[in-house]
């Protein structure tokens, strides 16, 4: 089983980074561009098929070590 | 004074702050590896700058949950007075130890050059030997400096002068261009709330003797020796 994580900055957390990347975009010619977030993608292969102890599980480790949940949000997508 | 210095994979500032801690207590820490899950008795811990694992994921975020943190946590828990600079601070975040998180600069380069701060509680046993709003001039050396917390938190330590440095100009004046990284309310290192421990992102262990270029650092480590002897 994979999981798949996204970490995001929460609202209201500034992101120089994402910033950066939107004048660095509009300096390459590319208009409409509002706002830009940046996060962190990860994947995780898990044993086992039991899909209701694999979220628990990365939900857990999002929670203890993968997020820092004062600045950040995470997701978890999982795929059989 | 019995002290001990915390040492991760790519700390690099463990050597500078038991030369500080030597000079002002006349005896040298003991060095306790990050693996090991037992400290030694002593009245005093650091956990030292640097970049823990490559500050890898978040700055502090693997150190933070290295096997000698749960001796650490339980030790500050139990009332005894842990000193975090600059990597350390951003380990002591992710360990819970100190509310708030320190993010990428604002300005999102690695800045190191001295700095000013204001002294804004000098009544901790870090910082009784600097006077209430004393400017000191300390370096900074980090990308990750710029300190967030929530409005709730923010205010808290605020109403319970937990602000131990702001960041300010050479003459005391806290304003947006004496911020270098963004930090909200120019904060610089906090207390938690029983006052036992202080994490900052300047280098005080940097500036402790003429030879190095100044003394501003050393009436903390002064402070935390007599105060220790004493105990």
């Amino acid at each position: 089983m994979k999981a798949r994580i996204h970490i995001t900055l929460k609202k209201g957390v500034l992101d120089p980074q994402g910033k950066a990347i939107a004048n660095a975009l509009s300096h390459l010619g590319f208009g409409g561009v509002e706002e830009v977030r940046q996060g962190k993608y990860i994947e995780i292969d898990l044993t086992g098929n039991d899909s209701a102890q694999a979220r628990a599980k990365v939900d857990a480790m999002c929670a203890q070590l993968l997020a820092n949940t004062v600045i950040e949000n995470y997701t978890v997508e999982l795929e059989a | 004074m019995k002290s001990c210095v915390i040492v991760f994979p790519g700390s690099n500032c463990d050597r500078d702050v038991a030369v500080a801690l030597q000079a002002s207590s006349g005896s040298a820490p003991q060095m306790v590896w990050h693996g090991e899950t037992e400290l030694p008795k002593c009245d005093l811990i650091v956990l030292p700058g640097g970049f823990s694992h490559g500050d890898y994921l978040r700055s502090g975020a693997m150190a933070a949950r290295a096997p000698i943190m749960r001796a650490v946590v339980a030790r500050a828990n139990a009332g005894t007075p842990v000193l975090g600079l600059c990597n350390g601070f951003q380990v002591m975040t992710e360990a819970g130890l100190l509310p708030g998180a320190l993010m990428r600069n604002a300005g999102l380069k690695f800045i190191c050059r001295d700095v000013f701060l204001k002294v804004e509680n000098s009544n901790s046993l870090f910082t009784r030997l600097y006077t209430q709003a004393q400017v000191v001039r300390i370096p900074i050396s980090h990308h990750d400096g710029n300190y967030f917390a929530d409005a709730a938190t923010l205010d808290r330590l605020e109403s319970t002068g937990r602000v131990a440095f702001r960041y300010c100009t050479a003459d005391g004046v806290v304003n947006a261009a004496a911020n270098p990284n963004g930090s909200l309310n120019n904060i610089a290192g906090i207390l938690n709330e029983a006052g036992n421990v202080l994490g900052m992102m300047p280098h005080p262990e940097r500036l402790i003797a003429p030879e190095l270029g100044g003394t501003d650092g050393r009436p903390m480590f002064d402070a935390l020796a007599s105060l220790l002897q004493n105990a």
